[in-house]
């Protein structure tokens, strides 16, 4: 390449340089991407109606749901009494999927006791559209909107009342499976009641009104929306407070404190002792009388 | 500075060399003038206490116990032990307005609103749990060394009592901040006081003033816990120590050491220091725990309400077993004449406690009758070196075990993802056989490592040197121990199997105890069988012949081979050769 | 005596190999190396200061670091706490490891010998307290006067009942009429529960009707009494009587299928609608239940895993329970709210031996 290249002219100058080339395709695929993000349709959410949605939701729904569920939502019986591949959906309403399929819970992969929770396979978008369709099957609970459970709006004490009554709400319904920091517990059969840490207020509100799985049903007639938000309040509350007394050890109760009693107390302690009482280095030297 | 040491009494009985008079001596004739201590402390300043580390786990009980006493006056100095109603206006967020004891109250001023409050009463339940674990682990060293034999068979009932309350009392101090966890807990006890016969609802009604809850309870455990176990417990340990004191302690058998003999180091200074400075550890490691690990955080359990309960909602550890006991009875109960006779829960809770603990308390008697043995013992057994004791106890510890586990079945089932009723179904059978696996590995196992020290004392040790021998044939060379561990591996008793003479006279009449005595002989049979007694002075030496006759051979040397011959290093004057 | 399998002849000694005796002192480098010695020194006076910064760290920190509505805090952790935990444990730790490398290193270490004495005291001593304590018996001449020995033992035995009598006062008898009351839930036989006592939620206090719920709907309840105020606003059941109330009175409301309702003898009149009622308290030993698995109605106790049929009278499917869990009979009042029929028709909560002779 020749540096200076007068007779060729600025431009020419410059087409042959090696950095054209990738000048050309840099500039080719913004371009490029530019132009489809101006003329892509709007997303569905935005654009789409109420039977798009649903149709939408439909063709996910026969892809990842259908197989367990059935085509229409129908749920798939056996031959045994009470077991199923899927229960029917209709009725259980967008929130039931919503919650289910928004914690990872449904595809559920391998069959079992108890769907746990899991990686979220599908976007906020197709959820949306999943939950349309399941709630045209029939009528049931909706997704809540935000406004239902925050306490945006309450006053510095209202919200502390809030709190509290929540705390009292969920002490006599809840702790009970879910234990008095929410870090879960047992249910027959291998069942459990899961950990309710990390998961959102939004979740957390449609487990209570749909009752998934083993969990019974907190309908509005039995917790009402206030009371779900007071109790919603109560754990994000607990889940930000700092550990006042150090480690939380998973907030298990009795069992961990004994096993770190015995392992880190006893443990160290009879390690201590075993120091004590071991014999120190030896010289091979005798002793120079002074 | 290398120490002179020239001056040092070398054993108790030669005096040590008195230094100038210092001020510490005219304090002390002060006292001695009013108070004449120095005819009781002139034995006790340099009393010989042996060093091993097994000896320290009582100690560890000892100074939890201190640690258990200086929290427990600061947190008397806050608690409220009163069921009195009072609203909570306290810093806690999320319990304000609630109404809730004044137990309840004072111990969440005591988490949030006292400096220092939260670590000390972390601090007093890690040691509370440590006080017990303590005292279990020390009981199982005492048990498996054979220390409880005569003449310290009292002291044993002693540590047995002091177990046993040292249970009650954390029982009754978890339960004083009246929370919802504790509160279940005595529900519990309730439930297990009604289940009584005939008197049981008498009892629940006079315990908790009335019909439960009521507003007794706490009160009363509170003076339980601060007063009346605290003052039995101090009284008993003083009894434990001196005890310990007048019998002086036991030791491990060892060059030098002999039935009639301590060897170790003095009270003044090296085992007062070593004592000390372990007090400050225990309190130093507590005080770690207590800042650095939450325990109990009653805050979030709120104040006790019948109406609500925690999923996991166990006792303290100490009392895990019983409780796996009640969750693994199947739900048996009795309806006769009117009345109604709750086998599931008094087999559990009234019956099997109380006859493992009479079990466990009567083992050195019982061990004492069968085996006959009415002389002193104050050297220690290896355990593998009394192998049906070591297995009895094993199988008691994995009974124990096993219960303990079936406390926690609900976290085994969520942390292990099993069925919580799998696990039931598994320990109601697992608790008998469990503990008859466990004795028989358990004395297979001892039984195996006499032999093993047998062939230490017969062959010697394996050096690792494989020699070839002119035929071809490989064989590791075996170097005879050293004469203190031969001396140690022997300083043991022979077991004597207790006989019965012919129990019937000329004319065919039984004597008295006749049949007790068949019984004491057969156990004492199955006691020592197959256990492997230490070689005799001439099985020894033939051993010992018969080794280096194998070393000759192999080596092709007319002497000892010691294993160096074709590497290049020989024996070095003062160099142990791999002595073990 | 005869001996164990491994044969042993007669007469075999005790101690096949001869003590070698105490082994030979061995000095420590810090006793011979005036170096290392006074290393050693240094170290146990660093251990010591170190103890010192420690103590001195944990005043700072009891001043610094606040707590109660403002606390402070440190990695999501109560600042407070850690910092005078750890400023106390290592100052206190500091201390124990200096003392007992002191012990180690630099105190003198030679093993010493003391020996024992039996634990008998010695025979005269025994003979000499044996004379002493006949000298006694025989000088106090109870032995000889036996009237006098019986009555006195009669005597002390006899003060040993006030000592149990005193006791008596420490709670009522279960089956006084100071107990037992029938209208307002005293007694073990009792609850608050009478005909026409209004369902109410647990907590807010709100009336229940049978359109509120859904089926799976699992309900905590108490009886309406329990929420009521007088006309000062203040609650009728408070303190210690709510509590004891609360042991007993405690509710789970469950709606279900009615055809999954295996209705009990005498009971079919019992549910509305599906929804059926039962105590929450445990037959077992009284620990309040509110697991439901709701896919199979049975009721889970978390304290020793009862757990009970709801659909077929409260019957115990596995666990430690011997009885079935009490129901409570249900019924729609004139406004179309959940009421009860009656009390309890037989003890809530855990079994106790008089329990079948009501």
């Amino acid at each position: 390449m020749r540096i200076l290249n007068r007779t060729a002219g600025r431009l020419s100058r410059h087409r042959r340089g090696p950095l054209a080339g990738l000048a050309v395709l840099l500039t080719g695929l913004l371009l490029t991407g530019g132009l489809y993000a101006v003329f892509t349709p709007a997303t569905a959410s935005q654009a789409k109606t109420d039977d798009a949605l649903i149709a939408e939701g439909r063709a996910l729904f026969l892809v990842g749901c259908s197989s367990c569920h059935g085509l229409n939502g129908e749920g798939i019986q056996t031959d045994r009494e009470g077991v199923n591949y899927g229960p029917s959906l209709v009725g259980v309403g967008a929130a039931a999927v919503d919650f289910q399929v928004g914690t990872g819970r449904m595809p559920m992969s391998t069959p079992g006791q108890q769907a746990p929770r899991k990686d979220v396979l599908y976007t906020e978008d197709e959820i949306a559209a999943m939950a349309a369709f399941v709630a045209s099957l029939g009528p049931g609970p909706a997704i809540p909107s935000p406004e239902q459970y925050s306490l945006d709006g309450l006053s510095e004490e209202e919200r502390q009342e809030a709190i509290v009554r929540g705390g009292q709400i969920f002490l006599t319904n809840c702790t009970a499976c879910h234990n008095f920091n929410g870090s879960g517990g047992a249910m027959p059969e291998g069942g459990y009641a899961p950990s309710l840490k990390g998961v959102e207020e939004r979740h957390i509100y449609q487990a209570m009104l749909t009752g998934p799985q083993a969990m019974d049903v907190f309908s509005d007639g039995n917790l009402s929306p206030e009371e779900k938000r007071d109790v919603i309040a109560y754990l994000k509350s607990i889940e930000e407070a700092p550990e006042y007394g150090g480690f939380g050890l998973g907030g298990l109760g009795p069992v961990s404190e004994g096993i770190f009693a015995w392992v880190l107390g006893v443990g160290s302690l009879v390690g201590f002792a075993i120091w004590i009482a071991a014999h120190s280095t030896r010289s091979k030297k005798d002793k120079v009388e002074a | 500075m290398s120490i002179d040491t020239s001056k040092v009494a070398t054993s108790n009985t030669a005096a040590a060399t008195a230094s100038k008079p210092s001020k510490a001596g005219a304090v002390a004739t002060w006292a001695d003038e009013r108070l004449g201590l120095a005819g009781a402390m002139k034995k006790n300043l340099r009393k010989v206490f042996p060093d091993h580390w097994s000896f320290m786990l009582g100690e560890i009980a000892l100074w939890s116990f201190v640690v258990l006493l200086l929290t427990g006056v600061f947190l008397s100095l806050w608690f409220t032990p009163s069921m009195a109603e009072v609203e909570y206006q306290g810093s806690y967020d999320q319990l304000r307005g609630i109404s809730m004891s004044q137990a309840m109250a004072s111990t969440l001023d005591i988490s949030f609103d006292v400096r220092g409050g939260l670590l000390m009463r972390q601090m007093h339940h890690w040691a509370a749990m440590i006080f017990i674990g303590a005292m279990m682990i020390h009981l199982m060293r005492v048990y498996f060394t054979g220390a409880f034999r005569k003449p310290r068979e009292l002291n044993w009932v002693i540590g047995m009592l002091l177990l046993l309350l040292g249970t009650l009392e954390g029982f009754t101090g978890y339960s004083l901040p009246d929370d919802l966890l504790s509160g279940t807990g005595v529900r519990a006890a309730d439930g297990f006081l009604k289940a009584s016969p005939v008197i049981g609802t008498y009892l629940s009604f006079f315990l908790f003033g009335g019909e439960f809850p009521g507003e007794a309870i706490i009160p009363r455990l509170y003076i339980v816990h601060v007063l009346l176990i605290p003052g039995l417990l101090l009284a008993l340990i003083a009894a434990h120590m001196l005890l310990l004191v007048y019998h002086k302690h036991t030791q491990w058998p060892g060059p030098g050491r002999t039935e009639e003999n301590v060897v170790g180091y003095p009270m003044l200074p090296v085992y007062a220091a070593k004592a000390g400075g372990f007090f400050f550890v225990v309190f130093g490691v507590t005080a770690m725990m207590g800042g650095l690990l939450t325990i109990n955080p009653v805050w979030k359990f709120g104040p006790y309400d019948p109406s609500k309960v925690t999923a996991g909602s166990q006792p303290d550890w100490y009392m895990g077993w019983p409780d796996g006991a009640l969750r693994i009875m199947p739900g048996w109960e009795s309806h006769f004449w009117g009345v109604t006779l709750s086998w599931n829960v008094l087999l559990p809770i009234l019956v099997l406690p109380l006859a493992f603990f009479a079990l466990v308390l009567m083992l050195p008697f019982i061990e004492a009758w069968i085996t006959g043995d009415k002389r002193e013992h104050h050297l220690l057994q290896r355990p593998r070196n009394a192998p049906t004791r070591t297995a009895v106890m094993v199988s008691l510890m994995t009974f124990y075990g096993l219960l303990w586990a079936a406390g926690g079945n609900d976290l085994i089932a969520i942390k292990f993802r099993l069925s919580i009723n799998q696990i039931t179904y598994f320990m109601r059978a697992a608790v008998f056989i469990g503990p008859a696996i466990a004795f028989w590995v358990t004395r297979r196992i001892c039984i195996s490592l006499q032999r093993h020290d047998n062939d230490r004392l017969l062959h010697g040790y394996e050096t690792g040197v494989i020699m070839r021998s002119a035929e071809g044939a490989y064989s590791e060379r075996h170097l005879p121990i050293s004469e203190e561990e031969a001396y140690t591996l022997t300083a043991r008793d022979r077991d004597e199997v207790y006989t019965v003479e012919s129990d019937v006279d000329e004319n065919g009449v039984a004597a008295q105890g006749s049949r007790a005595n068949r019984l004491r002989a057969r156990l004492s049979s199955w006691m020592y069988s197959h256990n492997v007694q230490k070689p005799t002075r001439a099985e020894l030496e033939e051993g010992h012949h018969h080794a280096e006759h194998e070393a000759e051979l192999q080596a092709g040397l007319d002497h000892a081979a010691d294993g160096h011959q074709f590497d290049g290093h020989h024996s070095v004057e003062g160099e142990e050769l791999r002595s073990h | 005596m005869s001996h164990t399998d491994d044969t042993l002849p007669v007469g075999v000694e005790a101690d096949p190999i001869a003590d070698p005796g105490l082994p030979a002192h061995h000095w420590r480098p810090t006793d011979v190396d005036e170096k290392a010695g006074k290393r050693a020194e240094r170290q146990v006076a660093a251990l010591f200061t170190l103890a010192i910064v420690c103590a001195i760290l944990f005043v700072v920190a009891y001043f610094a670091l606040e707590i109660g509505d403002n606390v402070d805090t440190f990695l999501g952790m109560g600042a407070s706490t850690v910092a005078l935990g750890s400023a106390l444990g290592l100052g206190l730790l500091f201390t124990g490891i200096g003392i007992i490398q002191l012990a180690r290193k630099l105190m003198a270490d030679h093993e010493m010998v003391e020996y024992r004495h039996p634990a008998a005291s010695s025979e005269e001593d025994r003979e000499a307290t044996l004379a002493a304590l006949n000298a006694g018996l025989e000088e106090s001449g109870i032995g000889r006067r036996p009237l006098v020995r019986n009555s006195l033992l009669g005597a002390v035995g006899a003060l040993g009942l006030p000592a149990i009598v005193l006791l008596r006062d420490l709670g009522p008898n279960p089956w006084s009429d100071e107990v037992v009351d029938p209208e307002n839930g005293g007694g073990l036989e009792h609850t608050l529960w009478a005909e026409g006592v209004r369902v109410v939620r647990d907590v807010v206090g709100t009336p229940i009707k049978v359109s509120d719920l859904e089926i799976g709907d699992l309900v905590n309840c108490q009886p309406a009494r329990m929420f009521e105020t007088d006309e000062n606003g203040h609650p009728l059941v408070h303190g210690v009587d709510l509590q004891v109330a609360k042991s007993k009175a405690s509710l789970v409301l469950l709606r279900m299928e009615p055809d999954d309702i295996t209705p009990g003898r005498g009971r079919e009149n019992w549910t509305v609608q599906g929804i059926v009622a039962y105590s929450k308290i445990c037959t077992h030993v009284g620990c309040p239940i509110s697991l439901n698995e709701r896919t199979t109605h049975h009721l889970l106790c978390p304290c020793h895993q009862s757990t009970f049929d709801l659909a077929d009278s409260g019957r115990v499917v596995f666990g430690p329970a011997a009885r079935a869990l009490p129901q409570l009979p249900l019924a729609v009042d004139a406004e179309g709210y959940l009421i009860a029929q009656s009390d309890f028709t037989e003890p809530v909560g855990p079994s106790f031996w008089e329990r079948d002779s009501q």
